[in-house]
Protein backbone atom coordinates (compact mmCIF):
# COMPACT_ATOMS: atom_id res chain seq x y z
CA UNK A 1 0.00 0.00 0.00
CA UNK A 2 2.79 2.36 0.97
CA UNK A 3 4.52 1.59 -2.31
CA UNK A 4 1.29 2.26 -4.20
CA UNK A 5 0.93 5.70 -2.63
CA UNK A 6 4.53 6.48 -3.46
CA UNK A 7 3.90 5.48 -7.09
CA UNK A 8 0.82 7.70 -7.22
CA UNK A 9 2.76 10.63 -5.84
CA UNK A 10 5.51 10.14 -8.42
CA UNK A 11 2.95 9.92 -11.22
CA UNK A 12 1.37 13.18 -10.06
CA UNK A 13 4.79 14.84 -10.00
CA UNK A 14 5.44 13.67 -13.56
CA UNK A 15 2.11 14.99 -14.81
CA UNK A 16 2.80 18.30 -13.05
CA UNK A 17 6.23 18.58 -14.64
CA UNK A 18 5.10 17.88 -18.20
CA UNK A 19 2.09 20.14 -17.80
CA UNK A 20 4.02 23.35 -17.15
CA UNK A 21 3.46 25.86 -19.88
CA UNK A 22 4.21 23.67 -22.86
CA UNK A 23 1.97 21.62 -25.11
CA UNK A 24 -0.43 19.12 -23.63
CA UNK A 25 -0.98 16.31 -26.11
CA UNK A 26 -4.58 16.28 -27.29
CA UNK A 27 -5.24 19.78 -25.97
CA UNK A 28 -3.50 21.50 -28.89
CA UNK A 29 -2.39 24.48 -26.88
CA UNK A 30 1.24 25.34 -27.55
CA UNK A 31 3.97 27.70 -26.39
CA UNK A 32 3.15 31.31 -27.30
CA UNK A 33 5.91 32.98 -29.32
CA UNK A 34 8.46 35.20 -27.56
CA UNK A 35 8.28 38.89 -28.62
CA UNK A 36 11.27 38.45 -30.98
CA UNK A 37 9.78 35.34 -32.57
CA UNK A 38 6.41 37.03 -32.94
CA UNK A 39 7.96 40.12 -34.56
CA UNK A 40 10.32 38.28 -36.91
CA UNK A 41 8.42 35.09 -37.80
CA UNK A 42 4.95 36.55 -37.46
CA UNK A 43 5.09 39.28 -40.12
CA UNK A 44 4.28 37.22 -43.21
CA UNK A 45 2.55 34.28 -41.54
CA UNK A 46 1.57 33.50 -37.96
CA UNK A 47 4.51 32.58 -35.75
CA UNK A 48 3.94 28.83 -35.93
CA UNK A 49 4.24 27.06 -32.57
CA UNK A 50 7.70 25.52 -32.10
CA UNK A 51 6.14 22.15 -31.17
CA UNK A 52 4.84 21.67 -34.72
CA UNK A 53 8.23 20.68 -36.15
CA UNK A 54 11.18 18.73 -34.72
CA UNK A 55 14.50 20.48 -33.96
CA UNK A 56 16.13 19.05 -37.10
CA UNK A 57 13.49 20.72 -39.29
CA UNK A 58 13.76 24.08 -37.51
CA UNK A 59 17.54 24.05 -37.91
CA UNK A 60 17.20 23.34 -41.65
CA UNK A 61 14.64 26.15 -42.04
CA UNK A 62 16.68 28.66 -40.09
CA UNK A 63 19.79 27.95 -42.17
CA UNK A 64 17.95 28.72 -45.43
CA UNK A 65 15.98 31.88 -44.63
CA UNK A 66 17.28 33.72 -47.72
CA UNK A 67 15.25 31.24 -49.79
CA UNK A 68 12.24 30.68 -47.57
CA UNK A 69 9.51 29.00 -49.67
CA UNK A 70 10.10 31.41 -52.53
CA UNK A 71 10.69 34.55 -50.47
CA UNK A 72 13.70 36.22 -48.87
CA UNK A 73 13.18 36.07 -45.11
CA UNK A 74 16.83 36.58 -44.15
CA UNK A 75 17.71 37.88 -40.68
CA UNK A 76 20.79 39.33 -39.02
CA UNK A 77 22.89 36.51 -37.46
CA UNK A 78 22.20 37.51 -33.85
CA UNK A 79 18.40 37.52 -34.23
CA UNK A 80 18.54 34.26 -36.18
CA UNK A 81 20.56 32.61 -33.38
CA UNK A 82 18.09 33.78 -30.70
CA UNK A 83 15.14 32.40 -32.67
CA UNK A 84 16.88 29.10 -33.47
CA UNK A 85 17.54 28.54 -29.76
CA UNK A 86 13.87 29.20 -28.91
CA UNK A 87 12.69 26.80 -31.64
CA UNK A 88 15.14 24.05 -30.65
CA UNK A 89 14.29 24.28 -26.96
CA UNK A 90 10.56 23.97 -27.62
CA UNK A 91 10.61 21.73 -30.70
CA UNK A 92 8.29 18.78 -31.14
CA UNK A 93 9.52 15.22 -31.28
CA UNK A 94 10.91 13.72 -34.46
CA UNK A 95 8.26 11.58 -36.19
CA UNK A 96 9.81 11.29 -39.62
CA UNK A 97 11.99 8.40 -40.71
CA UNK A 98 13.13 10.25 -43.80
CA UNK A 99 16.79 11.12 -44.25
CA UNK A 100 15.79 14.68 -45.13
CA UNK A 101 14.04 16.92 -42.58
CA UNK A 102 10.40 17.87 -43.25
CA UNK A 103 10.29 21.63 -43.92
CA UNK A 104 6.58 22.26 -44.25
CA UNK A 105 4.37 21.74 -41.20
CA UNK A 106 1.54 20.86 -43.61
CA UNK A 107 3.61 17.93 -44.92
CA UNK A 108 4.18 16.27 -41.57
CA UNK A 109 2.26 13.04 -41.09
CA UNK A 110 0.80 14.55 -37.93
CA UNK A 111 -0.68 17.54 -39.81
CA UNK A 112 -2.12 15.39 -42.59
CA UNK A 113 -3.75 13.08 -40.04
CA UNK A 114 -5.20 15.93 -37.97
CA UNK A 115 -6.74 17.54 -41.08
CA UNK A 116 -7.97 14.43 -42.90
CA UNK A 117 -11.61 15.45 -42.34
CA UNK A 118 -11.18 18.86 -43.99
CA UNK A 119 -12.59 18.80 -47.56
CA UNK A 120 -10.37 19.98 -50.42
CA UNK A 121 -12.73 22.84 -51.22
CA UNK A 122 -11.99 24.45 -47.84
CA UNK A 123 -8.24 24.67 -48.54
CA UNK A 124 -8.91 26.36 -51.86
CA UNK A 125 -11.58 28.78 -50.63
CA UNK A 126 -10.75 32.49 -50.89
CA UNK A 127 -10.81 32.91 -47.13
CA UNK A 128 -8.27 30.13 -46.52
CA UNK A 129 -6.13 30.04 -49.69
CA UNK A 130 -3.28 28.05 -48.17
CA UNK A 131 -2.67 25.50 -45.39
CA UNK A 132 -0.13 28.03 -44.03
CA UNK A 133 -3.05 30.30 -43.12
CA UNK A 134 -3.76 28.63 -39.74
CA UNK A 135 -5.68 31.63 -38.39
CA UNK A 136 -8.32 31.28 -41.13
CA UNK A 137 -9.89 28.45 -39.11
CA UNK A 138 -7.98 28.36 -35.80
CA UNK A 139 -9.24 31.67 -34.39
CA UNK A 140 -6.63 31.91 -31.62
CA UNK A 141 -3.70 30.49 -33.60
CA UNK A 142 -1.58 33.59 -32.97
CA UNK A 143 -1.56 32.74 -29.25
CA UNK A 144 -0.62 29.09 -29.85
CA UNK A 145 -4.19 27.89 -29.23
CA UNK A 146 -5.18 25.18 -31.74
CA UNK A 147 -7.83 23.59 -29.53
CA UNK A 148 -10.63 22.00 -31.54
CA UNK A 149 -13.27 24.05 -29.71
CA UNK A 150 -11.84 27.19 -31.28
CA UNK A 151 -11.96 25.96 -34.88
CA UNK A 152 -14.33 27.93 -37.14
CA UNK A 153 -14.19 27.01 -40.80
CA UNK A 154 -15.06 30.18 -42.79
CA UNK A 155 -18.03 30.04 -45.14
CA UNK B 1 29.52 63.72 -0.42
CA UNK B 2 29.11 65.92 -3.50
CA UNK B 3 28.34 64.09 -6.65
CA UNK B 4 29.94 65.23 -9.86
CA UNK B 5 27.46 67.15 -12.03
CA UNK B 6 28.94 65.35 -15.04
CA UNK B 7 27.10 62.10 -14.29
CA UNK B 8 23.48 63.27 -14.69
CA UNK B 9 24.48 65.32 -17.71
CA UNK B 10 26.13 62.30 -19.34
CA UNK B 11 23.03 60.21 -18.60
CA UNK B 12 20.77 62.76 -20.26
CA UNK B 13 23.01 62.95 -23.34
CA UNK B 14 23.23 59.14 -23.56
CA UNK B 15 19.45 58.87 -23.28
CA UNK B 16 18.93 61.49 -25.97
CA UNK B 17 21.30 59.67 -28.32
CA UNK B 18 19.62 56.31 -27.68
CA UNK B 19 16.13 57.78 -28.07
CA UNK B 20 17.01 59.48 -31.34
CA UNK B 21 18.49 56.23 -32.70
CA UNK B 22 15.27 54.39 -31.90
CA UNK B 23 12.65 56.97 -32.76
CA UNK B 24 13.16 58.44 -36.19
CA UNK B 25 10.72 60.06 -38.56
CA UNK B 26 10.13 59.20 -42.22
CA UNK B 27 11.83 62.54 -43.03
CA UNK B 28 14.97 61.39 -41.16
CA UNK B 29 14.99 58.13 -43.11
CA UNK B 30 14.54 60.07 -46.34
CA UNK B 31 17.52 62.31 -45.47
CA UNK B 32 19.75 59.26 -45.05
CA UNK B 33 18.59 57.94 -48.45
CA UNK B 34 19.40 61.33 -49.92
CA UNK B 35 22.95 61.27 -48.51
CA UNK B 36 23.45 57.81 -50.01
CA UNK B 37 21.87 58.78 -53.34
CA UNK B 38 24.22 61.79 -53.69
CA UNK B 39 27.16 59.40 -53.44
CA UNK B 40 25.51 56.95 -55.82
CA UNK B 41 24.53 59.28 -58.65
CA UNK B 42 26.54 62.20 -59.95
CA UNK B 43 24.23 65.21 -60.28
CA UNK B 44 21.45 63.79 -58.09
CA UNK B 45 18.44 66.05 -58.54
CA UNK B 46 16.06 64.94 -55.81
CA UNK B 47 13.57 62.14 -55.34
CA UNK B 48 10.36 61.83 -57.32
CA UNK B 49 7.05 60.61 -55.90
CA UNK B 50 5.88 59.98 -59.44
CA UNK B 51 8.85 57.73 -60.24
CA UNK B 52 8.31 56.03 -56.88
CA UNK B 53 4.64 55.33 -57.68
CA UNK B 54 5.53 53.76 -61.03
CA UNK B 55 8.27 51.67 -59.42
CA UNK B 56 5.89 50.55 -56.67
CA UNK B 57 3.02 49.55 -58.90
CA UNK B 58 4.77 47.65 -61.69
CA UNK B 59 6.64 44.36 -61.79
CA UNK B 60 10.34 44.23 -62.53
CA UNK B 61 10.75 41.06 -64.59
CA UNK B 62 9.45 38.82 -61.82
CA UNK B 63 6.12 37.65 -60.46
CA UNK B 64 5.60 40.26 -57.74
CA UNK B 65 5.52 44.04 -57.54
CA UNK B 66 5.51 45.98 -54.26
CA UNK B 67 1.76 46.35 -54.81
CA UNK B 68 1.25 42.55 -54.93
CA UNK B 69 1.25 42.57 -51.13
CA UNK B 70 0.90 46.28 -50.24
CA UNK B 71 -1.89 46.79 -52.84
CA UNK B 72 -2.18 49.62 -55.37
CA UNK B 73 -3.25 51.83 -52.46
CA UNK B 74 -0.54 51.77 -49.74
CA UNK B 75 -2.77 53.64 -47.28
CA UNK B 76 -4.95 50.50 -47.14
CA UNK B 77 -4.28 47.21 -45.37
CA UNK B 78 -2.39 44.80 -47.61
CA UNK B 79 -2.30 41.02 -47.76
CA UNK B 80 0.68 38.72 -48.18
CA UNK B 81 0.54 37.33 -51.72
CA UNK B 82 1.26 33.80 -50.52
CA UNK B 83 -0.07 33.41 -46.99
CA UNK B 84 -2.86 36.01 -47.13
CA UNK B 85 -1.84 37.42 -43.75
CA UNK B 86 -2.96 41.06 -43.36
CA UNK B 87 -0.16 43.64 -43.68
CA UNK B 88 -0.68 46.98 -41.92
CA UNK B 89 -0.68 50.04 -44.23
CA UNK B 90 2.71 51.17 -45.54
CA UNK B 91 2.07 54.90 -45.98
CA UNK B 92 3.18 56.86 -42.88
CA UNK B 93 -0.04 58.92 -42.94
CA UNK B 94 -2.06 55.75 -42.37
CA UNK B 95 0.39 54.00 -40.04
CA UNK B 96 2.58 56.08 -37.70
CA UNK B 97 4.96 53.18 -37.05
CA UNK B 98 6.19 53.03 -40.64
CA UNK B 99 9.66 54.37 -41.48
CA UNK B 100 10.55 55.17 -37.87
CA UNK B 101 13.36 52.64 -37.46
CA UNK B 102 16.26 52.46 -39.88
CA UNK B 103 17.10 48.83 -39.04
CA UNK B 104 13.53 47.74 -39.85
CA UNK B 105 13.40 49.83 -43.02
CA UNK B 106 16.67 48.36 -44.28
CA UNK B 107 15.64 44.80 -43.39
CA UNK B 108 12.42 45.00 -45.41
CA UNK B 109 13.96 46.77 -48.41
CA UNK B 110 16.72 44.11 -48.43
CA UNK B 111 14.24 41.22 -48.41
CA UNK B 112 11.53 42.68 -50.59
CA UNK B 113 13.80 44.15 -53.27
CA UNK B 114 15.35 40.71 -53.57
CA UNK B 115 11.90 39.17 -54.03
CA UNK B 116 10.61 41.82 -56.43
CA UNK B 117 13.75 42.67 -58.43
CA UNK B 118 16.19 39.88 -57.66
CA UNK B 119 18.72 42.45 -56.40
CA UNK B 120 19.15 45.16 -53.79
CA UNK B 121 17.46 48.51 -54.45
CA UNK B 122 19.52 51.62 -55.02
CA UNK B 123 19.23 54.55 -52.62
CA UNK B 124 17.53 56.47 -55.44
CA UNK B 125 14.85 53.79 -55.80
CA UNK B 126 14.25 53.62 -52.06
CA UNK B 127 14.05 57.42 -51.84
CA UNK B 128 11.59 57.59 -54.75
CA UNK B 129 9.35 54.97 -53.13
CA UNK B 130 9.45 56.76 -49.77
CA UNK B 131 8.71 60.08 -51.51
CA UNK B 132 5.65 58.44 -53.06
CA UNK B 133 4.51 56.94 -49.74
CA UNK B 134 5.00 60.25 -47.92
CA UNK B 135 2.95 62.03 -50.60
CA UNK B 136 -0.14 59.96 -49.78
CA UNK B 137 -2.75 61.40 -47.44
CA UNK B 138 -4.89 59.55 -44.95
Amino acid sequence: MKQFIRFGFLALLTVGATGTGVALAGDHRYTAPSPTVKAECGSCHIAYPPQLLPARSWRALMSGLDKHFGADASLDPQTAATITTFLEQNAGRERSFSALPVLRISETRWFVHEHDEVPGTVWKSLKVKSPSNCAACHSNAEQGDFNEHNVHIPK
Amino acid sequence: MRRSPIFPLAAVVAFAITASALAETPADVQRSFETAARQEVAGFSGFSAQRGAAFFKTTHGREWSCASCHTQNPTATGRHAKTDKPITPLAPAANAERFTRTDKVEKWFRRNCNDVLGRTCTASEKGDVLAYLMSLGK
